[in-house]
């Protein structure tokens, strides 16, 4: 590949080949403070591919390539450069991670131990995971919580937060600086999305792991309500918020079956982020 | 002509892997990898076969050892039942 970028986040580590220049600029600008693959070897190979003849000049389209690939995925727009890398980037994690028990969920700490927010798309985890992770709680991802199978600690995997349609105004107004954002894509499929730089603690930080001590499945746009979710609903909604609990085996299983039961959780219905971080503050308060 | 009871009998000891949830049972079945999650007595169930295959009415006295039990006939054919359920999830064989 003509055009080529290495990066460590968190335990895996990614190189990611483009055809176009544009995508790496920005991959190199956004993760300026992140380490280097140890000994220069990335776990997963992203490749930036022209979908098809003339396609790197022609409306220029992505085709997402790599070690792990999705055959029927849509090609992406040229200017949705970076989106395409972030995608791959997890894509690879979901359909290749083999080392830790690895749920779709974001996560912040505080004082070691980790809260883990888990929901469909739209439930508004990521939003939440960073605006926590700048009103004192350390970012530890926004898309991927790490789960040791051995410890049962909580890894972070800090890549760039992806904000979409309205997150982009909320953190905006919460973050000053302007050079962690990335450039908003707009008209991507799933609407406009910018990219924001983690806090540099996160990234600093980015190989301390976290105790779990709270479980969330906030909900957005339903009357505030709040209830503790029994273990055998916690059980299956998190085996289907896994990539690869199947793939694990029994290793997942002792895992996750620790995870429910020794971490409590509670499904959040909220109307507005800014009452539901007072809500998860309380939440947390009560658990310390 | 009389038909031999059916007897059942789990994959092997130790394929059965249980953990207690919140009053049910998660239960991992290694051949196969699956995860499931059963109330009881399906877990009583399993435990009472690893022991060794038996016919319904085997089972049956072995679950009587350490559980109440109400009337026999009903009992059995309640027995049969989740032994069918089992079946059909993969976690018991009909031994030949």
């Amino acid at each position: 590949m003509k055009h080529s970028f290495g990066v460590a986040i968190g335990p895996a580590s990614f190189r990611i080949g483009s055809a176009w220049a544009d995508p790496i600029r920005w991959l190199k600008t956004l993760y300026s403070d992140y380490p280097q693959p140890d000994d220069g070897v990335a776990d997963f190979t992203v490749l930036l591919e022209p979908a098809g003849a003339l396609r790197r000049w022609w409306r220029p389209s992505i085709g997402l390539g790599g070690d792990y690939r999705l055959p029927d995925a849509a090609p992406l727009a040229l200017r949705h450069g970076l989106l395409a890398a972030e995608m791959g980037m997890n894509l690879q994690m979901a359909l290749g991670w083999r080392r830790h028990l690895l749920i779709h969920a974001s996560s912040v700490e505080k004082d070691g131990r980790a809260l883990l927010l888990t929901g469909e798309s739209g439930s508004g985890k990521s939003t939440l995971a960073a605006q926590l992770g700048e009103r004192g709680w350390r970012f530890m991802g926004d898309e991927f919580a790490l789960i040791d199978l051995e410890s049962g600690a909580a890894w972070p995997f800090p890549r760039l937060v992806s904000l979409k349609n309205a997150a982009i105004r909320a953190l905006r107004a919460e973050v000053t600086d302007p050079e962690r954002f990335g450039p908003t894509l707009r008209e991507t499929p799933k609407g406009d999305i910018a990219h924001l730089v983690p806090p540099r603690q996160a990234v600093s930080r980015m190989r301390d792991s976290a105790t779990p001590a709270l479980l969330l499945f906030p909900r957005f746009g339903f009357p505030d309500d709040l209830r503790p979710v029994p273990q055998g609903e916690v059980f299956i909604r998190l085996t289907q918020a896994s990539t690869n609990y199947v793939a694990l085996g029994e290793a997942a299983f002792d895992a996750l079956h620790r995870l429910v039961t020794t971490v409590p959780a509670v499904a959040m219905d909220y109307r507005s982020g800014e009452e539901a971080i007072a809500t998860i503050e309380s939440l947390w308060a009560e658990q310390a | 002509m009389t038909h031999d009871p059916a007897r059942y009998g789990v994959d092997g000891s130790g394929t059965i892997v249980t953990r207690p949830l919140d009053g049910l049972t998660l239960i991992y079945h290694r051949p196969s990898g699956i995860t499931h999650i059963a109330d009881s007595p399906l877990p009583e169930i399993l435990q009472a076969l690893e022991r060794a295959p038996g016919t319904a009415a085997e089972v049956l006295t072995r679950l009587s050892e350490g559980h109440e039990i109400g009337d026999d006939e009903d009992a059995l054919e309640g027995l049969e039942t989740h032994l069918a359920t089992l079946v059909s999830l993969g976690l018991v064989r009909i031994a030949r």
